[in-house]
C-alpha cells in the first residue's frame, strides 16, 4: 500500500542563498494513513521547517525547498510531488487533504474577523457551501470539537476567548474539510499543563472518529508517549533516529536521543524527587509566610463605585527552612505569581505576615530575599554592562563597589560556570541559558538566605534546564538557600523540591512532601493536575475530555471566604477538604 | 565606532548619513561667513546674473551671490533646527520620564497640558508664538521647541511605560535600588535608541518648519539669508530667474531628506522590530 | 472604564485649556489693544475718548472677567466682531470654512488614492525594484515641504506651458463647480502630494507587518487563494493605522494649510488668522484658532470612534 505520505531526503534552505543557509538537511520518513507520527527536537532542530515544507508554507516565509520529493497520496488515489507542484494546486490541498494548527492560538485567528466566518471560509473555500449552509457546517464544527453554546459563538471575537477555546477553534477550522493529514506545530506549548491534556484527548478522539493521519511537532518527548505511532528525533536540521514508539522510547540508538531521554526531567509521579532534606526539630524558618491576601479592585464605571475585587491569592500561609526547596505549583491564575511578588515586594498585598530570620517585613524589600525571573531576555538591561548588573544589588544595599565586590562577582561568575571576562560583556552576548546563571550570580551577591525563582527554567530549551537545575541544586546544598520556586512544570518540580504546595484560584488546596503529594495526591485538582502530565510510561493514553474552566476570581467588595478546613495524610501531607 | 559603521551600511543610512555630513559640514561653513562671496554683499553691477563660474549659482535681484546666501541660510536653518531640537528633547524627555514614573496626577496633567498643546495643528501654534513674541530666528527656535515638546513627551512615555514593566526594573526595585538609579540606569539608558530616531525626525522636520515660517515673513528678519525668505523672494521673479527658485528648493528637499533616511536608518538598526518595515 | 467615555469625558477639558491659551496668549501679543486696532490714529485720540472705547470693547475691566465674558460669548455663538473686516468673526469664518474643507477633502482623496494602492502593491512586491521605486518617491515626497512643491509646480507650469494657475476671485463649487475645480485642483495636488508619501509609507508598512502575521498563515494554510488574503483578511487589519494617520492629517489640513494658500492665494482659514495676527485684530484670531482647535479634536476624536469601531479587540476587551 503506498503511504498517505512520503518524505525523501528533503533540504530546506532560507534567504538569498538557500543552498548555503540549509536549515533542514535530508529528511526521509513514509507516513500510512491514519498514523501519528512525532517529531521532537529543540529550537533550532528544523522540526517546525520540515512540518512547513509540507504544505509549502516555507515559502511564504523566504523559506525554499531546495532538494529532495514529498509526495502526497491524494483522495483520489494521484499521487502528487508536493515540492514541484504549482501554487493553484497546493491551494486546493491545503485545508482539503492537508489542514494544519500552529503554536500561538491567541495569534492564530484574524483578530477583526468573527470565528465563524473564518471556520465558514474553509467550507465556502472547499465545498462550495454558501450562506446558511455554510453557517450550519461550521457550528456543527465547533460542536465537534466539543465547545458548549456553539450557535452563539460563532459571532464571537478571537480576543473574547482563552487560549484552550481558540485552541478547539484553530482545531475545527483546520478539519472543517475532513483533510485526511493534519500537522500539528506544538500546539499545546503555549497552554496550562490541564488544558494540554484536554486537546490531546479531543485531538485523539477526532483521529480516530476520522481515521486522519498526523504529524505532531513538539520539543517534549513525554507527550507524544501517549499518542504517536511513529518518531522521528532531530537535531540541528538531521534525522538522528526514527521509528515506532516503542522502539524510540525503551530502545534508543543515537546519543542525543538517549540524552532526551534520560538527562531531561520527566515526570515520575513522585519517584524522582528528592530526598536529601528532612526537616530538624526547632529550627527557625528561613521564611515564614502567614495569611497572605493579595486582593486587585475591579474598578466599575466612573459614575458606580469600585464592583468589587479580584482575590488573587487568599489566605496563604507556609513555611521554608534554610537548605529547604518549596515547589508552589499552579497553572495561569492560580495566584502562584502574585504570591512571588507579594513576598518581594513587588506587589502590595491587601494583609499578611511574613518573616524572615532577620526579622519580620511587611512590604519592604529585604536583602535576605532575592529573586531569579523567567524570561533570561527580559530580567537583565541590554544597556548595562555585566559588572554593572553584578553590582546594582550590593550599591542598592547602600554598599559600594570595592575590589572585594569584584573579587565576589568573579567568584561567583566561576561558580555558576561562566568566565570571568564575561564582566566586561553584555547580555546579548550570551544564551538564554547563560543569562539565567547570571541571574542566579546576581541573586547571590548579597549572600541571600531566600531565593525566589519564578518559573526560573521555564524558558529554557529541556537540556539547559537540566544543567541549571543541577545548577540551583549544588548551589543550595553549598550555601544552605532556602528556595521558593514557582513553576507549573511538574517535571521540573519534582527534581528540584523537597516539598510541594498546589495553588488554584488563589488558595493553597494541598501542600507537603514532595515524594508524598506526587506519589499520591488527594485533593481533585492535584489529581487532575497530575494524571494531566504527560509521561513517557503512558503510552497510548486516553485522555479524557473534560471542558471545565478555571473559576472567575472577582467577588464583590467585603467577601471573604469560609475558614479553610484540613485533612490530614501523613506527617507531612495536607490536604483542603472539599465541599 | 560600531554605530557609524552600522549606518554606513545601512542603504538609507549611507545615503542619509552621506548627505547629513554634508550638509552640516556647508552649514558650519556657512555660519562662519566661509563662503565664496559675502553673502550680504550686492554687487549691483551683477545683479540677476544667471550661474557662472564666478557666481556658481548665480545672483539675486540685489546682486547678491546665490550661493553664498544658499550656504549662510543652510547654517540658520541648521542653528534653528539643533537648538530647537535640543530643548524639545530635553523639556520632552523630562516631562515624559517623570509622567511615566510618577504616573497618576503628574501624569494627567502633564498629558492634558500636552494634548492642549496638540490640538493645534503645529503651524499655527508657531504662528501664534510668533505673533507674541515677535518674528526672528530666536523666536522661531522658541516656536518649533515649544510645538515638538508634546511629541518628543509622548515618545518618551510610550517606551518608559513598557521598560517599567520590564523584568529588570523589577528586580532592580527587589534589590531596593533608588529611584534614580532606576530612571537613569535602568529607563534612560534604554530610551536612547527611540530618542535619538526621534531627534532626527525632528530636525528634518524642523528644517521644514523653519523654512515655511521664513517663507511666510516670520521666521529669520532679512537681510539675513535664510532658504524660505530665498524661495518667498524667488516669487516673482520666477520666469525670467529659474535658478532663485531651483536652488534654494533642492537645497531644502535634499537636506530634509538626508535627516529623513538617516532617521529611518537609525530606526532600523535600533529597533529590530520594526526592521525592513520603514520607508 | 470604556475608552470612549473616557474620550469623551477629556475633550471638554481640553478644549477649556484651548481656550484659556488662546486668549492669554493674543493678550501676550505686545502693543495694547487700541493703538494695535487704530493704528497710528490711535494718536490722535484723548484720553477721554480712549477710555471710552477701552469700556466698549470691555478691556478696562479684569482679565479674568473678560475671560469670562468671552467664554460666556462663545457658547452662545458669539465670538466677537473682526475688527479688520468690520463683521462678526463666526461669520467671517463660516464664509472661509467651506474652502478650507474642500481643500482639505480634495487633498484626502488624492492622497487616499495614490497612496493606498501604491503601499499595498509596494508590500506585494517586497524588495523588488518596483517595491523601491515606490519607496524613494515616497520618501521625496515626505521630504519636500508643501510650498515647495506648490512653487516648482507653478515653475513647471509656467516655464513647460506658459500657464499660470487661475487666480483671482475665488469661486465657490456651488456657484460654478468647473471653474472651482480649476482653481482647487492645483493645491489639491499640492497638498495631497506629502500626504500620500505618508499614506504609502504608513500602508506599505502595516500591510508588511499584517503579512507576516500568524493568522495570514493560518488563512494560507487553509488553502485561502492569495487575492483573498490580502482583500479579506491582511488589508482589514493594515487598514486601521492607515484610516488613522489620514483622519489625523486631515484634521491638521482643517486649518494649518497657511502656506499652500498663501501661494495660490486662496482666500481660506490659514490665511484669515495669518492676517489677522499680522493685522493684530484680537477677536478674529481668537475665534478663528478656538474654531480650528476645535474642529481639530473633533477629528481626532471621529478618528478614534472608527478605530474602535474597525478594531474589535478595542471594543470588546481583551480575554474570555
Amino acid at each position: 500500500m503506498t503511504p498517505l505520505l512520503s518524505v525523501k531526503d528533503l533540504r530546506v534552505g532560507f534567504g538569498r542563498d538557500p543552498a548555503k543557509n540549509e536549515i533542514v538537511k535530508g529528511v526521509s520518513f513514509d507516513l500510512a494513513a491514519g498514523e501519528t507520527m512525532a517529531i521532537v527536537g529543540e529550537s533550532g532542530s528544523g522540526k517546525s521547517v520540515t512540518a512547513l515544507s509540507i504544505n509549502r508554507l516555507v515559502d511564504f516565509g523566504g523559506g525554499k525547498i531546495i532538494g529532495g520529493s514529498i509526495k502526497l497520496t491524494r483522495a483520489d488515489g494521484n499521487v502528487l510531488d508536493i515540492t514541484q507542484a504549482k501554487e493553484p494546486v497546493l491551494e486546493k490541498i491545503r485545508g482539503s487533504e492537508i489542514g494544519m494548527i500552529f503554536q500561538e492560538p491567541m495569534t492564530s485567528l484574524n483578530p477583526v474577523l468573527s470565528i465563524g466566518t473564518q471556520i465558514e471560509e474553509s467550507f465556502r473555500l472547499h465545498r462550495g457551501l454558501t450562506g446558511k449552509q455554510a453557517t450550519a457546517a461550521a457550528k456543527d464544527a465547533l460542536d465537534r470539537v466539543r465547545i458548549p453554546d456553539a450557535a452563539r459563538r460563532l459571532k464571537y471575537a478571537p480576543n473574547q476567548l482563552s487560549g484552550g477555546m481558540l485552541q478547539r477553534v484553530m482545531i475545527a477550522t483546520a478539519l472543517a474539510c475532513n483533510p485526511r493529514l493534519l500537522i500539528a506545530d506544538e500546539p499545546t506549548t503555549a497552554l496550562d499543563v490541564t488544558v494540554q491534556a484536554q486537546i490531546m484527548a479531543l485531538l485523539g478522539e477526532l483521529k480516530r472518529e476520522t481515521g486522519m493521519a498526523m504529524i505532531f511537532i513538539t520539543h517534549d518527548i513525554g507527550l507524544v508517549a501517549g499518542i504517536a505511532d511513529q518518531i522521528m528525533v532531530m537535531q540541528a536540521g538531521q534525522a538522528v533516529e526514527q521509528g515506532t514508539l516503542g522502539e524510540v522510547l525503551d530502545q534508543p540508538q543515537h546519543p542525543y536521543t538517549q540524552h532526551l531521554l534520560s538527562a531531561v526531567p520527566h515526570f515520575e509521579s513522585g519517584r524522582a524527587a528528592r530526598t536529601d532534606f528532612s526537616r530538624k526539630a526547632k529550627e527557625t524558618p528561613a521564611l515564614d509566610v502567614d495569611g497572605l491576601v493579595v486582593r486587585f479592585k475591579v474598578k466599575g464605571s466612573m459614575f458606580s463605585r469600585a464592583q468589587g475585587s479580584v482575590h488573587a491569592v487568599e489566605n496563604v500561609g507556609f513555611d521554608l527552612m534554610p537548605g529547604e526547596t518549596l515547589a508552589i505549583v499552579g497553572e495561569s491564575g492560580s495566584g502562584k505569581s502574585t504570591t512571588a511578588r507579594a513576598i518581594l515586594g513587588l506587589v502590595k498585598p491587601t494583609r499578611g505576615r511574613f518573616a524572615t530570620h532577620m526579622g519580620s517585613i511587611t512590604d519592604a524589600t529585604d536583602p535576605a530575599t532575592q529573586m531569579v525571573f523567567q524570561n533570561p531576555y527580559a530580567s537583565l538591561n541590554p544597556r548595562l554592562r555585566i559588572d554593572s548588573i553584578l553590582a546594582e544589588p550590593v550599591i542598592a544595599a547602600g554598599g559600594r563597589v570595592t575590589n572585594e565586590t569584584r573579587d565576589k562577582m568573579k567568584a561567583l561568575l566561576k561558580r555558576v560556570g561562566l568566565p570571568e571576562d564575561s564582566l566586561e560583556r553584555y547580555p546579548h552576548q550570551f544564551s538564554g541559558g547563560q543569562r539565567q546563571r547570571l541571574c542566579i550570580a546576581r541573586a547571590l551577591m548579597l549572600n541571600p538566605s531566600v531565593v525566589v525563582l519564578d518559573e526560573a527554567v521555564s524558558a529554557l530549551d529541556v537540556s539547559v534546564q537540566a544543567k541549571v537545575l543541577e545548577l540551583l541544586v549544588d548551589l543550595q546544598k553549598e550555601y544552605g538557600l532556602a528556595y521558593l520556586f514557582v513553576s507549573h512544570d511538574m517535571a521540573v518540580v519534582e527534581r528540584i523540591a523537597h516539598r510541594i504546595a498546589v495553588l488554584y484560584a488563589g488558595q493553597i488546596v494541598e501542600i507537603g512532601d514532595a515524594a508524598s503529594v506526587l506519589s499520591n495526591p488527594q485533593h481533585s485538582y492535584t489529581k487532575r493536575l497530575i494524571s494531566a502530565v504527560p509521561s513517557i510510561d503512558r503510552r497510548n493514553q486516553h485522555f479524557e475530555i473534560d471542558t471545565r474552566q478555571v473559576p472567575s476570581l472577582v467577588r464583590p467588595p467585603g467577601f471573604e471566604p469560609p475558614e479553610a478546613q484540613w485533612r490530614e495524610f501523613g506527617p507531612d501531607h495536607r490536604a483542603r477538604a472539599e465541599a | 565606532m560600531c554605530m557609524l559603521r552600522a549606518i554606513f551600511s545601512h542603504p538609507s543610512g549611507r545615503i542619509g548619513g552621506t548627505i547629513v555630513l554634508i550638509y552640516v559640514v556647508v552649514a558650519l561653513l556657512g555660519l562662519f561667513d566661509l563662503t565664496p562671496h559675502y553673502p550680504l554683499q550686492q554687487y549691483r553691477i551683477d545683479r540677476l546674473h544667471a550661474p557662472s563660474v564666478v557666481y556658481w549659482m548665480g545672483t539675486d535681484l540685489f546682486g547678491r551671490d546665490v550661493a553664498s546666501r544658499l550656504m549662510k541660510g543652510v547654517g540658520q536653518s541648521f542653528l534653528v533646527g539643533v537648538s530647537a531640537v535640543a530643548l524639545a528633547t530635553i523639556a520632552g524627555t523630562i516631562l515624559g520620564l517623570t509622567a511615566a514614573w510618577f504616573g497618576k496626577l503628574w501624569d494627567g496633567l502633564v498629558m492634558r497640558i500636552m494634548d492642549v498643546l496638540l490640538a493645534f495643528p503645529a503651524i499655527l501654534l508657531a504662528l501664534l508664538i510668533i505673533a507674541i513674541a515677535g518674528p526672528g530666528t530666536w523666536t522661531s527656535v522658541a516656536a518649533i521647541a515649544i510645538v515638538y515638546t508634546p511629541i518628543f513627551t509622548r515618545v518618551v512615555r510610550g517606551p518608559a511605560l513598557s521598560i517599567k514593566s520590564r523584568e529588570f526594573v523589577d528586580a532592580a526595585r527587589t534589590f531596593g535600588s533608588s529611584k534614580s538609579y532606576i530612571l537613569t540606569r535602568h529607563l534612560l539608558l534604554n530610551l536612547v535608541a527611540p530618542l535619538t530616531v526621534q531627534v532626527t525626525l525632528a530636525l528634518a522636520w524642523s528644517l521644514l518648519t523653519e523654512a515655511g515660517l521664513s517663507f511666510l515673513g516670520l521666521g529669520t528678519q532679512p537681510p539675513a539669508s535664510s532658504l524660505g525668505l530665498m524661495l518667498a523672494d524667488s516669487r516673482n521673479l520666477m520666469e525670467t530667474a529659474p535658478w532663485l527658485l531651483i536652488f534654494p528648493a533642492v537645497a531644502i528637499m535634499i537636506s530634509i531628506l538626508g535627516f529623513n533616511l538617516l532617521g529611518d536608518a537609525l530606526r532600523d538598526i535600533l529597533d529590530p522590530k520594526t526592521r525592513s518595515r520603514t520607508a | 472604564m470604556s475608552y470612549l467615555a473616557r474620550r469623551l469625558l477629556t475633550f471638554p477639558l481640553v478644549m477649556l485649556g484651548v481656550s484659556i491659551l488662546v486668549f492669554f496668549a493674543i493678550r501676550m501679543i505686545p502693543g495694547d489693544a487700541i493703538t494695535a486696532m487704530l493704528g497710528t490714529e490711535a494718536g490722535l485720540l484723548t484720553p477721554a475718548q480712549r477710555e471710552s472705547l477701552a469700556a466698549y470693547f470691555g478691556i478696562d475691566q479684569p482679565i479674568l472677567v473678560q475671560y469670562w465674558k468671552w467664554l460666556i460669548g462663545v457658547f452662545q455663538g458669539n465670538l466677537g466682531i473682526s475688527v479688520i473686516h468690520g463683521k462678526p468673526v463666526l461669520s467671517i469664518i463660516l464664509e472661509r470654512f467651506p474652502l478650507t474643507l474642500q481643500l482639505a477633502l480634495m487633498s484626502m482623496v488624492v492622497a487616499l488614492a495614490v497612496g493606498l494602492p501604491a503601499g499595498v502593491f509596494a508590500a506585494t512586491r517586497n524588495e523588488k525594484p518596483s517595491d523601491l521605486i515606490v519607496r524613494i518617491v515616497a520618501m521625496i515626497g515626505q521630504s519636500t515641504p508643501n510650498f515647495v512643491v506648490g512653487l516648482l509646480i507653478i515653475y513647471a507650469l509656467s516655464a513647460g506651458f506658459g500657464v499660470l494657475p487661475t487666480m483671482g476671485e475665488f469661486t465657490p463649487f456651488l456657484t460654478d463647480p468647473l471653474r472651482n475645480l480649476g482653481q482647487m485642483i492645483l493645491p489639491a495636488i499640492t497638498l495631497g502630494f506629502a500626504f500620500a508619501a505618508s499614506v504609502t509609507r504608513i500602508s506599505r508598512s502595516a500591510m508588511l507587518d499584517v503579512l507576516s502575521d500568524d493568522y495570514v498563515r493560518t488563512a494560507r494554510s487553509k488553502g485561502v487563494p492569495k487575492r483573498n488574503v490580502i482583500w479579506r483578511h491582511a488589508l482589514p487589519n493594515a487598514l486601521i493605522p492607515v484610516v488613522t494617520l489620514s483622519g489625523v492629517e486631515f484634521g491638521y489640513l482643517l486649518g494649518g494649510a497657511v502656506l499652500v494658500e498663501q501661494i495660490y492665494a486662496l482666500p481660506g482659514l490659514g490665511r484669515l488668522v495669518l492676517e489677522a495676527i499680522l493685522q493684530r485684530d484680537y477677536a478674529l484670531v481668537q475665534g478663528c484658532v478656538l474654531f480650528i482647535a476645535f474642529n481639530f479634536l473633533v477629528v481626532n476624536l471621529l478618528v478614534d470612534l472608527l478605530y474602535v469601531t474597525l478594531d474589535p479587540r478595542i471594543r470588546l476587551g481583551e480575554g474570555g
